[in-house]
């Protein structure tokens, strides 16, 4: 289970991307986060695991408390959380096994790494996995060979073949296509519910959360703005996440927002729902 | 109703004007060199008939002699190749030290910057003269030269190709646990292993040019048979050195393009 309290992140620019930002992630439930561009949803994220130091806040993964470990002990707690970029961020020059094994790296020794040499378990996990997310055969293919959705695959396994307690998915389908994102996003939470793993996953995709998740949290402008089912979440839910508003009748632009429930509320290019009628 | 021409100029009056001025101060001192260092041949007139000479005393180059520097020559490409396999190990580090998105901080950062610029600046033949002094003559002092020079070009270079790689890929690597030793493994390595390699190759093949003048201060190589071969007027021995240093040097080139040509 994870517990985030009251975390907050000012950049060293001055932005403050999170404004004291508290939710949790619990069972085996998929969360989705949304938000517009800027929300903060990136930011949360790699706070979790401290790609991005937060700024304040207290972080639980299970029982350990994230943000006071040392480099050791984040390094060993980095072996719980599986990490998926929206880039995919494989390592593009090395072949698709080796950038599925790198999610064991935390397992073995640096001369075992450099020489590739895994422990059979793990290989044979490897395997397994692959066949799972649909790339059997293709190990020894190099990652910069393969198509936007397959590299999302590989991504997947990466962050699977880890075993660990939470997965935290950063916008995983903002780079492919809407049929490839649809049959990526359905791997991603069928697997995910196969192994009984927790998801975070950040979105903006509004009708690809709601499909997808069983819990949404909204986020605008570094605050949390909307905690709730997807059949909880309204037009005046979509308000509060896109465009800020405290309450329907005082949207911040002065322009009062309609409530014909057509899904026209919103700008053309801050239509979330774009797509669904 | 006159509309105004469109008018569009790449400089404006006052770069125009600067661009001008600095454009007269390098003729200046480019005129100015010329006087000072006296730079005029005493007797122009005999140079045609000197380089003649030179060509007649050296033909027919001394094929005889091949058999002698067969040795020295072998002795060269390993300085060459020793050189550059100690810079390579030494260099990877000093471009780790010298990128600034994975130097540990500021300080490291200036030493990195620092070893590179010392070992920039001076001449391999320079290095080779200070480590003859330190270890005497022999092919030793001229493979750590070589290490010593390339070390900053290796450095320089490797850690710009460091600087541009993807970060991304690095900090999926790291959000899985990796060590720091991994990190560099399995997010640098791969994306700077081309470049590395490339680079490597190159500048042996430089290497391998450097080498046949370190015998010049006793630094082993070939470049020991060309200096005796002058000091004794063997002209026509300095020919055929002349000739195949020629010979290796073009192999090498092609053999470094080819190479280079098949890592991706
Ligand atoms: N590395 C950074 N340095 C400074 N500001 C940043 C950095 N990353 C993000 N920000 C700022 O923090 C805010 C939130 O960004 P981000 O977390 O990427 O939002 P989202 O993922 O919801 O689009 C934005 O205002 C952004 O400009
Ligand atoms: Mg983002």
């Amino acid at each position: 289970m994870l517990q985030v309290t009251d975390l907050r992140k000012t950049y060293p620019t001055g932005d403050e991307a999170l404004k004291g930002v508290t939710t949790s992630v619990e069972g085996s439930e998929t969360v989705a986060m949304i938000g517009p561009s800027g929300a903060g949803k990136s930011t949360f994220i790699r706070c979790v695991n401290r790609l991005t130091e937060p700024s304040g806040g207290e972080i639980y993964l299970d029982d350990t408390e994230l943000t006071g470990l040392n480099d050791d002990a984040l390094r060993a707690a980095r072996r719980d959380i599986g990490m998926i970029f929206q880039e995919y961020n494989l390592v593009e020059r090395l072949t698709v096994m080796e950038n599925v094994l790198t999610g064991r790296l935390g397992y073995v020794s640096a001369w075992q790494a450099f020489r590739r040499s895994f422990p059979p378990e793990d290989i044979e996990r490897a395997y397994e996995i692959l066949d799972r997310v649909g790339l059997g055969e293709m190990e020894n293919k190099r990652v910069d060979e393969l198509s936007g959705g397959q590299r999302q695959r590989v991504g997947i396994a990466r962050a699977v073949i880890q075993q660990p307690k939470i997965l935290l998915v950063d916008e995983p389908t903002s780079s492919l296509d809407p049929e490839t994102s649809n049959t990526v996003m359905r791997l991603l939470t069928d697997i995910a519910a196969e192994r009984e793993v927790p998801v975070l996953i950040n979105i903006h995709e509004v009708d690809l959360a709601i499909e997808h998740a069983d819990r949404i949290v909204g986020l605008h402008d570094g605050e949390l703005v909307f905690e709730g089912s997807p059949s909880e979440l309204d037009q005046l839910g979509l308000d509060q996440v896109y465009r800020g508003a405290e309450v329907p009748e005082n949207a911040d632009d002065g322009q009062a927002p309609e409530t014909t429930g057509d899904g026209d509320v919103l700008p053309d290019t801050d239509r979330p729902l774009a797509g669904e009628t | 109703m006159a509309t105004e021409q469109p008018t569009w100029e790449r400089f404006d009056r006052r770069r125009r004007l600067s661009r001008f001025v600095l454009l007269l101060v390098a003729a200046v001192t480019v005129v100015a060199s010329w006087r000072f260092m006296d730079t005029g041949v005493a007797r122009p007139e005999t140079i045609p008939r000197e380089i003649a000479d030179l060509l007649t005393r050296m033909y027919p180059p001394d094929v005889a002699y091949t058999t002698q520097i067969v040795q020295p020559l072998i002795e060269t490409v390993q300085i060459a190749a020793l050189g550059t396999l100690g810079a390579i190990l030494l260099a990877v580090p000093v471009a780790l030290l010298a990128a600034e998105n994975t130097t540990p901080n500021a300080a490291t950062f200036w030493l990195g910057k620092l070893i590179v610029t010392v070992s920039r600046s001076v001449n391999t033949i320079i290095w080779a003269l200070f480590f003859v002094v330190l270890f005497g003559s022999g092919p030793l002092a001229g493979a750590v030269a070589i290490v010593f020079r390339s070390i900053g070009f290796l450095g320089k270079l490797l850690g710009e190709e460091i600087e541009e790689i993807d970060f991304g890929q690095v900090e999926a690597v790291r959000a899985s646990g990796a060590s720091s030793a991994q990190i560099l493994l399995y997010g640098v390595l791969p994306q700077v292993k081309p470049a590395l390699v490339g680079l490597s190759i190159y500048r042996w093949d430089i290497n391998i040019r450097d080498s046949t003048v370190l015998g010049f201060v006793g630094a082993g190589g070939i470049g020991v048979e060309l200096f005796r071969a002058v000091n004794a007027f063997a002209w026509q021995s300095v020919a055929m050195v002349l000739i195949v240093i020629l010979g290796v040097v073009v192999v090498t080139e092609s053999l470094s393009a080819y190479t280079r040509g098949l890592v991706r």
